[in-house]
This record gives C-alpha cells, structure tokens and sequence, in this order.
C-alpha cells in the first residue's frame, strides 16, 4: 500500500505577510493529467478550493469526476505532479462502505488511535441523528441511516477538505432533502473545505459557494453561486440552473415544464 | 349452547395414531430393534456383531473404568496437535499468498502439487522417516489438515471487497491495520468452512494414523478388540469417532455464532 506522493502544505504553514495576502488555498492543482493507457481521463485541469469553500463537481458520466476525487483523496498516485492538499482529508463514497463486522461507533473510529475514540464517535453519531444506532451493526441500518454513519466517520476527523462523492444518490429523494440539510448544518458546524461530486444539478445549485463543469478532463465551466441559504428553487435559482444545463449540453429549457424532463436524477424542484 | 356443540365435537373425535409421515426416527430405531431381536435369537452371531444392549453395557463399562476416556483423550491429543500445526502453517502460507501476487506465485504451485497427492498415501514413507511413535500419526494429520485451511483462507482473502479496503486507506489505515481491521475479518466466513472441513479430516486421518502401532488412544483400542474378537468395543469406537466429528462440528458452529454475529443470515437460526 504504497502512499501516493502528494505535496501538502498545512494552512497555518504561510509565513507572515502583507495585510492584503489571500489565504492559501486548500486544494490546489495545476495542470494536473491523469491518464490510462492512452485515455487522458484529466487533462491539464486546474482547481483552486479556498478553506471552507464549498465546491461541487458537476459532470457526466466519464467526464473525470471520479477520477478528480480519487487524486484529492489519495487513493491514487500523482507522480511528481503538483497537488496540493490538507493533511486531513475525509471521503464519503455513494455506498457508505461501511466494514459489517464492526458494530457502527466502531466504524465511526475506524484508525483513531488516541484515547477517548469512543466518546469522539458517539459524538459524532449524535450529531448526524444516530446516537440511538452506537452499538447496531451496519447490515442493520437503512440506506439514510448507513450514509449518516459514513458522514459521521469522515466529520469524526475534522478533516480540512471532505471529499463527497455522489453521497445521496442511492437516497430516496426525501431523504436526500434531509441529507441536504444535515450536510449544510454540518459544514457551518466544522466548515472544512468541500468538494461535492454529483450529477445532480439541482443537488449542486441548492449546497454549493461555487459549482464547476468537468467535460473531457477540464474544467468547462464555472458558476459562482451567491444566493443565501436555504435556497428556494426561485427565479435566479432557474436562471444559474438554466446555465449549468447549458454547459453541460442539455437544452435549456424554456417552461418549468420542460425542466421536469430535463432531470435525470428525477429530482424536480416544482 | 355453543360450548355443549363443541365438547360434543371434541368428545366425537376418533383416537388418531400419530402422524408417521414425518418421524424420520422411525428407520433407524427399526434397523436397531432389528438388530437386537437378530442377535438374541442367534441370526446374528456374537463374532459377526454384538448386539445394541452389549455395546450399550461396554460402552458403559469402558467409560467407568476409565479405558475408554482415558483413551479418548490420547487420541484427542493427537488431533489436536496435528490442527494446531496445521493451523499455524496454513494461516501463515494463506495469508502470504493471498496478501501478495509474489507470495502465490511461490506458494499456491506447491500447495496445489501437494494437494493432488493423496495424504493417507503418505503413510508409508512417514513411517520410514519419523518411525512408528506419535510423530508419523501428527504429522499426518497435520499435513492432511493444512490444505482446506489454506485454500478457503486464500480464497477469503482474495474476496475481500476491494471498495471496503480502499474506504479503509482512506481513513488513514495501512498494511498491519489493514490486516487487521479489515482483510482478515472480512476473510473470517471462509476461514471456517476451511476449519470445519479440516475438523472432518482430521478425524478421518485419526482412523488410519492410529492403525501404525498404536499404543494408546482408540486405534489402540480397536486393534486390540480386533485381537480378541469384541465386536462390541470395535462397535463403540465407531460410535465414539462419529461423536468427535459431530462435536468437531458443533465447537466450530458456537465459534461461529460468536465471530460472525455481524454477518445478517438467510436462514433464521
């Protein structure tokens, strides 16, 4: 198991400067190529995550999502390529991954080492509304519940960078509502920076400081999202959606009618 | 009213014989009262076998004068000292070979070489290298017991869900850990159908092993009743060897229950 070659830099690391310096990013990736064979699957791809920034990641299917996620959450190698990231760092997978033969505080403390894991787990769980389920085995969660636990296993570490990667697609789509709004809760509660992988562009507009547009191993697009949270499916809410769909080569549509269509993941907002 | 209808109903009911269609003791009973009624009017001679009542009476006498457990426990001995080799070598070369591409490349060939060779067949030449003691009975046993073990462990741990122990490394764990945590659990289900099957094995090498000069244990027993023609202490070893495969059986099955209680069943126990 041979630990990818990955440049870090730690936030407090930046050496005193002028007044106006901004903070160093979180993530930062310049040109970054990934390639199989002669599949450049990412393409000369720059990314730059602020501390606390919320991010997602929208793309279809081959855009390099996945593949962008894996490289941030050091599951693959770099090589000597330039890949900045923080020390922690925490995923969420579409299958919550849990280990089934330990119970679920167990899985909360998986690789903590110092004292008192158990109390930081239940913690942990408390937050994410599992408090009850400590000592359940995970073969014995619903699939909310299962994805609960993944997120409390990634937040137990207070990671600087939380990787999520498609974590409410399985969810049925009132539970990924309420996941909506846990995730959000949580993020104000610790504020690590976030990427979210999603192919959900309501998903991406409702969560996210900034969504990008991965075609072909690049970012294609880039929307800055300013609208206060919670966010309300309203007019300017159409319109950034309306964009995204653009970017992504769907035809925007014109009615509210036609957007119902336009979903793959079902979700309607009307 | 009602109530008098009913205990008429009741009352009316005709004597049912029970129902015979499930009593699958039946058979074997029946072979038994065969057995024991062949033998008390002499169609079944002494020599050939003893009837059901003299074994049961041996069987009792054995075990109060303390031959039979006295015996028992040397052979029990034996097993277990053949296992426990068998335990520590087949964990060790699983593991290594299931753990690394190198490691089965070196190992699973001798291993599948040694499998086609039947292990009784060993016998002989075990005799000539370890002599007619204990060592020769162990080592077989050992040597029979080895391959279930290491195949099913392998196999475990070239099954391990490759998404669990990425999510793993994710969160920080790595090499002994991982072991640890994640492959050797996750292996844990094959792992005991090796054990029971090689559980069964050893038994069964138990039987031939215990036939080289035995001077204790329940081959010793057999053979000497052979000697004097006591069909009924050979039959009360049979009886006594099938009981260590049941209770070999049932010691894995509690391990079981208790290791894997994770695991969500098919069937309700």
């Amino acid at each position: 198991m041979v630990q990818p070659r990955i440049r870090r830099r730690a936030f407090d690391a930046v050496t005193p400067a002028p007044a106006a310096a901004p903070v160093a990013p979180a993530v930062k990736l310049t040109g970054f190529v990934r390639q199989f064979g002669a599949n450049r699957v990412i393409d000369g791809l720059d990314l730059s995550i602020a501390p606390g920034e919320f991010v997602a990641l929208l793309g279809a299917s081959g855009s390099g999502k996945t593949t962008l996620l894996r490289t941030l959450a050091g599951l693959d190698p770099v090589g000597d390529q330039d890949v900045t990231t923080p020390d922690t760092r925490a995923v969420v997978f579409q299958d919550a991954r849990l280990l089934p033969w330990k119970k679920v505080w167990r899985n909360v403390a998986l690789g903590l080492k110092d004292k008192g894991v158990r109390a930081r787990a239940e913690a942990a769980l408390k937050e994410v509304g599992l408090g009850h389920r400590l000592d359940a085995w995970p073969s014995t969660l619903s699939g909310g519940e299962a994805q609960r636990t993944a997120l409390a296993r990634a937040l137990v570490r207070e990671p600087g960078l939380l990787l999520l990667d498609e974590p409410f697609a399985a969810l049925d789509a009132l539970t990924r509502l309420k996941m909506h709004d846990l995730v959000l809760n949580l993020w104000n509660e610790h504020r690590p920076a976030v990427l979210l992988v999603t192919h959900d562009v309501d998903e991406a507009i409702a969560l996210a400081d900034r969504v990008l547009v991965l075609n072909k191993g690049r970012i294609a697009a880039e929307e800055r999202i300013a609208l206060e949270r919670p966010r309300a499916p309203d007019a300017r809410f159409q319109a950034v959606r309306r964009r995204l769909l653009g970017h992504l080569g769907v035809e925007a549509p014109a009615s509210h009618e036609a957007a119902l269509v336009a979903f793959p993941s079902g979700e309607a907002v009307q | 009213m009602s109530l008098t209808t009913a205990d008429r109903i009741s009352l009316a009911r005709p004597f049912r014989w029970p129902r015979l269609s499930r009593a699958r003791w039946l058979s074997p009973v029946l072979l038994l009262a065969l057995w024991e009624l062949g033998s008390r009017f002499g169609v079944i001679p002494e020599r050939v076998l003893a009837a059901p009542s003299t074994v049961a009476e041996t069987f009792w006498a054995l075990t109060i004068s303390g031959e039979l457990p006295a015996n028992l426990l040397v052979s029990l001995a034996r097993a277990l000292a053949g296992l426990t080799i068998a335990l520590i070598v087949a964990v060790t070369l699983g593991l290594i070979s299931g753990l690394s591409r190198l490691g089965e490349t070196a190992i699973d060939p001798l291993m599948q070489i040694k499998r086609t060779i039947p292990s009784l067949a060993l016998t002989p030449l075990f005799i000539v290298w370890f002599g007619i003691g204990e060592t020769p009975k162990i080592a077989l046993i050992a040597v029979a017991t080895t391959f279930p073990i290491y195949l099913n462990l392998f196999a475990g741990v070239r099954g391990i869900d490759v998404r669990l122990v990425e999510a793993a490394r994710s969160f920080g764990l790595s090499d002994w850990s991982l072991v640890r945590e994640v492959i050797l659990p996750g292996a844990l289900p094959s792992f005991f159908v090796g054990l029971r099957y090689a559980l069964g094995v050893s038994v069964l090498v138990l039987v031939v092993a215990e036939q080289i000069n035995a001077q204790a244990g329940l081959g010793h027993l057999i053979n000497n009743a052979r000697d004097f023609m006591r069909t009924d202490i050979i039959v009360v070893c049979l009886l006594v060897y099938a009981l260590l495969g049941l209770g070999a059986d049932a010691f894995v099955r509690t391990l079981e229950r208790r290791a894997l209680a994770w695991r969500p069943s098919l069937v309700e126990q």
